[in-house]
C-alpha cells in the first residue's frame, strides 16, 4: 500500500460541510497527483469549497469551468501542453467533476475526451445526488433514495431508476485504466491515483465520497459509511486495466446491506421488501463484477 | 514570398488560422463552416501548420476547448456556424468573462426551423451581447486578414477579449476568390506569439474563473466594458498597421464608400456590400448623392463613427439580412441608439435576403430609390420586409 504523502497541496479553511467526503477526495487527489498538475473544475460543490475571490484554499493551477465542459476543458489544456511540448508525463491534466458532472449534464464532453484518448485523469467525486444545488436526483443517485426531487410523500416517489454506471461506461470506450476508489480508503485510493498518472492516455478514476448533508446522515459517519459500503458490496474497490478487472478490496465477510442504509435518512422510508431487493440487487451486481473478473484474467493469462 | 492563390471564404479562414499560428484548434463539422475544418485538418498532416488539433463531439466543446488551451497560455481558434454557434453560446460569454482572446470564424447561416444552410446574419446578431468583437467581412481577403487583425486586437493586454470573424454562407464560404496569401515573416513581424502575462501554470499556481461575491463581480464587469470602450480606436490603429504592412485596408470599423456629402446613406454588412457599391455607382451617375457605409464592426458599435458619418444626411436607408422579433433590424436599431440626440435623419430599416433569399441589383436599386424618394414623402415605413412573395412584383419591377 502507499503511503500517504505529507505534503498538502489543500490548505486548511474550506466552505465544505462537516463531514464532506468531497473535501477528503480532493485532498487525497492532490497529494496522489502532485504539484505539476493542472486540475480543471466545473460547476459543483468544489466551485464553491475552494472558498471566494480572492480566496483559495489549493495550491495548484486550478481552472474554473462550466458545468458540462470538464473533459473538453481537460482536452484543451491537454492540447495547450502539448503544443508546448510539455510531455503529459511531467504535468498531469485532472478534470474533477461531481456525479451529475461526469455521468450527466458532462457525459458527452467526458465521452468526447476518453474516446480521443486524451492523456488526462477524469475524476467523478460521486455524492450521488446534486448536493451543492440542493440534493436533486442525479443519473448516479441510487434506488430507493429520497432527493427533493423524488420526495417521499404519500405517494412514495423515491427513486425508481438504478444507479448508472460509469465504470462500465468508460470501460465501454475501451479506457487503459479505470478504478473506483473511496475516501475511506485513502491508502489505496492514492495508490490507484498515483498508478493513473503514470499510465499515457485516459484514465477514469470514481471516487466514492458521502454527503452527510444530502445523504441524512452523521458527519462522524463519512469513513464508516466508505467501509460499509465497500464491506457491503454496494460500492466495490476494483479497476479495470485495458479490460481486465482486478477487485482490489475484497471483503473477508460480506456485511448486509441494511447496515450500510440503516445510517442514512435517505433510504428510512424504504419498506423491508425493498431493502431485499436492494440487497438481491447488490448480490447479484457482486457476482457479475467477480465472473468479469474471472473471465477477463484467464482471457489474459492464455 | 507572398503568392495568390484561389481559394473560398473557408480556406481564407483556414490559412487565416495558419498564418497566425493558432496554436491549438477545435471545431466541430457543420454545413457550411465543414471546409475550415478539413483544411486545417490537412495543414496539419502535411505539417504545413504547427498546431494541436482537436476533433471535439459537440460546438460547445469546441469553445470549451478553445477557452481551456488560451487560459493555459496557447493561441486558439475555432470555427463554426449558425446552429453551432447557438450552442457555443453560453462560452462565449465565458470566453470574454475569463478574458481570454480566442477568435473564431462563424459563417453566418439562418437558423431553423425550417432548416436552412443559407446566408443570414441572425446567428452571429443573437450573439451580440456576449462581450465578443463581431467582425462582418465582405470578400474572402478580408476574412484572412481580419483572422489576423483579431489576434492582434484581442491579445492587445489593454483589451484580451474574444472575436468572432464572420462571412456569409456560401456567398463567400465556397465561392472562391483571388487571396494573397501573405509571406510567413511578414504576418510573423505584424503578429508577435502570444504570451500572456498569466495563465495555467505550475510554476505560478493560479486559479482562474473563482466565485465572485457581489463585493467583486460588478467590478469584473466593469473592466470588460473599460477594455471595450478601447477597442474602437485599437481597431484603427491595428487597421491602420496592417495597411501599412500588407498594403491593403480592410476598412476598420466602419468602410465608407463615397460618403462625403451625401444626402442618402446606404448602410449594409457582409458580402451584399460589393453589389450594393456597383449599384450606388450606377445611382450616382444618375445625378443622385447617394453613399454607402459598410458597417465591419458590429461590435463594439461604432457609436461615434457614426455619429459623424451621419451629419447632414437626411435619409439612412439600413439594409438588414436579420431580424430580432419584436426588436427590430438589429443595424438599424443600434444606428437609432447611436445617432439619439444628434443630428437625426430619417432611418428605414430594409429586411432583407432571410436564409438565402438573393439579392439582385435590381432589388437593391429598387431599395435605394425607395429611400432617396423618402427625402420628399416623407418615412412610410419605419421597417419594411423586401422582397417576400406578396410584394415581390414591386422590388422586383
Amino acid at each position: 500500500m502507499a503511503d500517504i504523502p505529507e505534503k498538502e497541496l489543500m490548505r486548511k479553511g474550506t466552505t465544505a460541510c462537516p463531514g464532506c467526503g468531497a473535501a477528503h477526495a480532493m485532498r487525497y487527489v492532490l497529494k496522489a497527483v502532485g504539484e505539476e498538475s493542472i486540475i480543471n473544475i466545473p460547476a459543483c460543490c468544489w466551485a464553491v469549497i475552494p472558498g471566494v475571490y480572492p480566496s483559495r484554499n489549493l495550491d495548484i493551477p486550478l481552472l474554473y469551468t462550466a458545468f458540462e465542459t470538464t473533459g473538453a476543458s481537460s482536452s484543451g489544456v491537454r492540447a495547450a501542453l502539448n503544443a508546448k511540448d510539455v510531455d503529459p508525463r511531467e504535468v498531469t491534466v485532472v478534470g474533477f467533476a461531481g456525479d451529475g458532472g461526469t455521468a450527466d449534464i458532462g457525459i458527452q464532453a467526458f465521452s468526447g475526451c476518453v474516446e480521443r484518448g486524451t492523456d488526462t485523469i477524469q475524476i467523478m467525486y460521486d455524492n450521488e445526488a446534486y448536493m451543492n444545488t440542493g440534493i436533486q436526483r442525479s443519473g448516479e443517485t441510487p434506488y430507493g433514495a429520497w432527493t427533493t426531487t423524488t420526495p417521499v410523500g404519500s405517494e412514495k416517489e423515491w427513486k425508481k431508476q438504478p444507479k448508472k454506471n460509469m465504470m462500465e461506461i468508460a470501460n465501454a470506450h475501451g479506457i487503459p485504466y479505470a478504478a473506483t476508489v473511496s475516501v475511506g480508503h485513502p491508502e489505496l485510493m492514492i495508490e490507484k491515483i498515483k498508478k493513473a498518472k503514470e499510465i499515457p492516455g485516459p484514465k477514469f478514476i470514481h471516487i466514492y465520497a458521502p454527503c452527510p448533508t444530502g445523504w441524512r446522515s452523521d458527519p462522524s459517519n463519512t469513513i464508516e459509511l466508505c467501509k460499509l459500503a465497500v464491506d457491503s458490496c454496494v460500492f466495490p474497490l476494483y479497476e479495470i486495466e485495458n479490460g481486465e478487472y482486478n477487485i482490489y478490496k475484497k471483503p473477508k465477510d460480506k456485511v448486509p446491506v441494511k447496515e450500510y442504509l440503516k445510517l442514512q435518512g435517505r433510504f428510512r422510508h424504504l419498506p423491508g421488501e425493498e431493502v431485499e431487493k436492494i440487497q438481491k440487487n447488490v448480490d447479484r451486481e457482486w457476482e457479475l463484477l467477480l465472473e468479469k473478473e474471472k473471465f477477463t484474467k484467464r482471457e489474459n493469462e492464455e | 514570398m507572398s503568392e495568390m492563390k484561389i481559394v473560398s471564404g473557408n480556406y481564407a479562414a483556414a490559412y487565416g488560422s495558419k498564418l497566425s499560428r493558432a496554436e491549438v484548434v477545435a471545431a466541430y463539422p457543420i454545413t457550411p463552416q465543414t471546409e475550415v475544418v478539413e483544411k486545417i485538418a490537412q495543414l496539419v498532416a502535411e505539417g504545413e501548420m504547427d498546431a494541436e488539433f482537436i476533433k471535439v463531439e459537440s460546438e460547445h466543446s469546441a469553445m470549451a476547448a478553445s477557452i481551456a488551451a488560451s487560459n493555459a497560455g496557447a493561441r486558439a481558434f475555432t470555427a463554426t456556424s449558425a446552429h453551432g454557434l447557438a450552442l457555443m453560446h453560453e462560452l462565449l460569454m465565458w470566453a470574454s468573462g475569463a478574458r481570454l482572446p480566442v477568435v473564431m470564424t462563424n459563417i453566418n447561416r439562418a437558423m431553423g426551423p425550417p432548416w436552412s444552410v443559407w446566408a443570414d446574419h441572425h446567428d452571429t446578431l443573437a450573439q451580440k451581447g456576449t462581450g465578443q468583437l463581431q467582425f462582418f467581412c465582405e470578400n474572402n481577403q478580408e476574412v484572412l486578414d481580419s483572422v489576423i487583425m483579431a489576434y492582434k486586437i484581442c491579445e492587445d493586454e489593454e483589451i484580451m477579449l474574444p472575436a468572432m470573424i464572420v462571412e456569409d454562407a456560401f456567398i463567400l464560404s465556397h465561392t472562391k476568390e483571388p487571396v494573397e496569401i501573405y509571406d510567413q515573416e511578414l504576418v510573423d513581424d505584424f503578429l508577435p506569439s502570444y504570451d500572456p502575462d498569466y495563465k495555467l501554470d505550475v510554476d505560478q499556481p493560479l486559479g482562474f474563473g473563482s466565485l465572485g461575491m457581489p463585493d467583486w463581480y460588478m467590478d469584473f464587469r466593469y473592466k470588460i466594458f473599460e477594455a471595450m470602450e478601447k477597442v474602437p480606436e485599437k481597431v484603427e490603429e491595428v487597421n491602420q498597421e496592417f495597411k501599412e504592412v500588407f498594403g491593403r485596408d480592410p476598412g476598420g470599423l466602419i468602410e465608407e464608400y463615397k460618403t462625403d456629402g451625401v444626402d442618402v446613406l446606404i448602410v449594409t454588412m457582409g458580402s451584399i456590400s460589393s453589389t450594393s457599391k456597383d449599384v450606388i455607382d450606377e445611382l450616382r451617375e444618375e445625378g443622385h448623392n447617394i453613399g454607402l457605409a459598410r458597417l465591419r464592426t458590429f461590435r463594439p458599435f461604432p457609436v461615434e463613427k457614426f455619429r459623424e458619418l451621419i451629419k447632414g444626411v437626411n435619409v439612412v436607408g439600413v439594409l438588414d439580412r436579420n431580424y430580432t422579433f419584436g426588436h427590430g433590424g438589429d443595424a438599424a436599431r443600434e444606428i437609432k441608439d447611436a445617432i439619439y440626440g444628434h443630428h437625426e435623419p430619417i432611418v428605414k430599416d430594409y429586411i432583407v435576403g432571410l436564409g438565402g433569399r438573393d439579392l439582385t441589383p435590381k432589388i437593391l436599386k429598387n431599395i435605394m430609390e425607395d429611400a432617396i424618394a423618402l427625402q420628399d414623402k416623407g418615412l412610410d415605413k419605419e421597417i419594411e420586409w423586401v422582397d417576400l412573395k406578396v410584394n415581390q412584383k414591386r422590388w422586383r419591377r
